[in-house]
């Protein structure tokens, strides 16, 4: 838990910076309807060989924050303010190519849905060497004798063949394996991965998770897990993000979070999990409402129209005052930490069996 | 592959057959008889008789048919002399034999469709991936509506514009004319450049709407994306990932356009007074002249259903997903 210690926008001692330093990041887009706050003031840090899990509904700005950490948005009518320190290099105001030195080579990501990842046109071989020869200047013998490397890594059978096939070629978990070869081929110090399991069978999604897991610690790399499956980052993050409406609203260790959640976002993520262990007339329950739109987000605290316990609050606090997250542990919510226990023991805990 | 091209030489056979047969009863349904054409102005019955027992016009359509598909294949004999196959008879109009005849004609039309094309598609398709690449500046709306305005002209009025600004009332550059490529290709390429760069501007516009467009396609394509995470290059991604993905499209909309391209032929060589496959068409329906006009209507159909093979063999080319399936 050393990642979630820190004090926001308190200045680092030297030395000791965390690897990937996200501050006060806000990523707007502007549209026909209005701008969109996509990202609306975001922070927070991950150390290197760590896990960082991001969780949150469609819509709540995890997959936009990464893409804008790799510089991978629409720079005509995206604004990116805040600051990104990769090992010290600030990213938000950096120049197209000092980014495509770093993509690929010391930051690479994962995309969910292999299929249409992949380019249909060219080998896996080569789609997989690419980034590979791009940032070391290899040759294409070596490229491609490196990808046979990566794909044997990654757990393809036969790589000596499979290295020539197409990605139509390959089934869905064998496709995000070659992505993954792909990714860590430069041997990235950060890993993106934006939902990686949430295309595969849930038997592959165990193998893929494992593998990431693996080769973390093979490459010592920084992963980004990116879900809305609370399951899937139990089993593979260290730290835990929980995102609403552009902004984190949760964050501690992923066993903090899961074993003791304080945000009723946070509560009704949990509660709407199918668990296999309840009985079958028990319904789920969903969180009421739907996401906000994020053209006019919600004054106040942005999940205040679909929070539960609003009264317990009282008055208009929740709708006119937006709470902050404490540095470290803890959750952007005005209810008490007494009354967070209390509700958590006496009401969620039952729902979540 | 090869399972694929015997397949669609076969249908291809089957559709020429349809069209010749259709050609030919068709051509009877003209109230005019081709006999007249060479009878001169003395015309008795018995002439008229003679010449139709000449030409072979005495005996019942389907069987004159048969002796003309017969010829293609295995040759004829008239009372002229021998007709080796393919042998597609003589023009009733000057007695020229028709293949020699098309052989010669066409070269010329094959060497106006190919710089055509070169120059359509270098123009188009490079104005359509500038304008992708540069979406939404002026660049973009320059070549957006330069393209609208292109696509509403016509070749028969474009040419005489061009012909008069550059030929008659400033001399800049000779008459359009055919010189064989073999014989002089400085003057081939010359003579053509006019009617080259006129032809393309009614399709120009076409490849340049279509290739903007897919390529603003392709670029938000997932893969392209992950091209970009990767670190390649802008550059790298757009040639080699979005380009790659629009070629299905261009090659589809090139495909039917030979076809145009070999119809417009006529016109073009209207248009210019050259005298290719396109007059030769033109001139034999006017005349009656049945052989000739069978002979140039098969030719331009085999030539578009090669074509359309070329294509679809192509596809498999382009995308790998096509060449196992």
């Amino acid at each position: 838990m050393t990642t979630m210690t820190k004090t926001e926008g308190e200045p680092a001692l030297p030395g000791s910076d965390p690897f990937l330093s996200v501050r006060d990041l806000h990523v707007r887009f502007s549209t026909e309807d209005g701008i969109v706050k996509a990202v609306d003031g975001l922070s927070f840090d991950l150390e290197r060989g760590k896990t960082l899990g991001i969780v949150g509904e469609s819509g709540s700005g995890k997959s936009v924050t990464n893409l804008t950490v790799l510089g991978l948005h629409n720079p005509m009518s995206t604004t990116v303010t805040g600051e990104i320190l990769l090992d010290g290099q600030e990213l938000t105001g950096a120049s197209n190519r000092t980014l495509e030195k770093l993509r690929g080579n010391k930051m690479a990501m994962i995309f969910q849905d292999p299929l249409t990842a992949l380019s249909p046109y060219y080998t896996v071989g080569r789609q997989i060497a690419e980034p590979f020869m791009k940032h070391t200047g290899a040759s294409k013998r070596e490229g491609r004798a490196k990808a046979i490397e990566m794909l044997e890594k990654v757990g393809i059978p036969q790589p000596k063949t499979r290295v020539d096939d197409y990605p139509h070629q390959f089934s869905g978990g064998m496709r995000q394996r070659a992505m993954i070869a792909m990714s860590l081929i430069c041997n990235p110090d950060l890993l993106i991965a934006d939902e990686p399991t949430t295309a595969l069978d849930v038997t592959v999604q165990a193998q893929i998770l494992d593998l990431l897991k693996d080769l973390q610690q093979e490459f010592g790399s920084a992963i980004i897990l990116i879900t809305h499956d609370l399951g899937v980052v139990s089993k593979i993050a260290d730290d835990l993000l929980v995102m609403y409406a552009g902004r984190a609203v949760e964050r501690g260790s992923v066993r903090e979070v899961i074993k003791s959640p304080q945000h009723p976002y946070t509560w009704g993520l949990l509660s709407s999990m199918p668990r296999l262990s309840s009985d079958v007339n028990e319904p789920l329950s969903p969180i009421p409402g739907t996401p906000p739109s994020l053209l006019n987000p919600p004054t106040g605290c942005a999940f205040h129209p679909r929070c539960e316990f609003l009264d317990l609050v009282g008055g208009t606090r929740c709708a006119t005052d937006r709470p902050d997250l404490p540095a470290g542990r803890g959750s952007a919510c005005h209810l008490t930490a007494e009354q967070k226990q209390s509700v958590f023991i006496e009401k969620i805990q039952p729902r979540l069996g | 592959m090869l399972r694929f091209l015997v397949r669609r030489t076969l249908g291809a056979l089957v559709i020429l057959l349809f069209i010749s047969a259709f050609t030919y009863f068709l051509f009877f349904a003209i109230p005019h008889d081709p006999a007249l054409l060479s009878c001169g102005k003395n015309c008795t019955p018995d002439n008229i008789a003679l010449i139709h027992r000449n030409l072979g016009l005495d005996e019942p359509i389907p069987v004159q048919y048969f002796h003309y598909m017969v010829g293609i294949f295995a040759g004829r004999h008239f009372s002229v002399g021998d007709c080796s196959a393919p042998c597609f008879g003589y023009s009733f109009a000057n007695s020229d034999p028709v293949w020699p005849t098309i052989l010669n004609r066409f070269p010329l039309t094959l060497s106006l469709a190919a710089g055509g094309i070169v120059v359509f598609l270098l123009v188009g398709l490079g104005a359509g991936m500038l304008a992708a690449w540069r979406r939404g500046t002026f660049i973009d709306k320059f070549f957006s509506s330069v393209s609208l305005v292109l696509s509403s002209m016509q070749i028969y009025f474009v040419g005489p514009i061009v012909l008069a600004l550059l030929v008659y009332n400033n001399q800049i550059m000779d008459q359009p004319k055919y010189v064989p490529i073999s014989e002089d290709p400085v003057g081939w390429f010359s003579g053509l450049l006019i009617p080259w760069c006129v032809l393309s501007i009614i399709f120009t516009a076409g490849y340049t709407r279509m290739s903007r467009s897919t390529m603003i396609d392709q670029l938000q394509e997932e893969h392209v994306r992950t091209a970009r995470a990767k670190g390649m290059s802008s550059r790298y991604v757009f040639f080699r990932y979005a380009w790659r993905g629009s070629l299905i499209p261009i090659v589809t909309m090139l495909g039917l356009d030979i076809g145009t391209l070999l119809g417009g032929a006529m016109i073009t060589e209207f248009t210019f007074s050259l005298a290719g496959i396109g007059r030769l068409a033109v001139d034999s329906v006017l005349r009656t002249d049945l052989p000739m006009l069978m002979g140039v209507m098969l030719f331009s159909a085999a030539l578009i259903v090669l074509f359309n093979i070329i294509v679809d063999a192509a596809y498999a080319f382009i995308d790998p997903r096509v060449r196992l399936s």
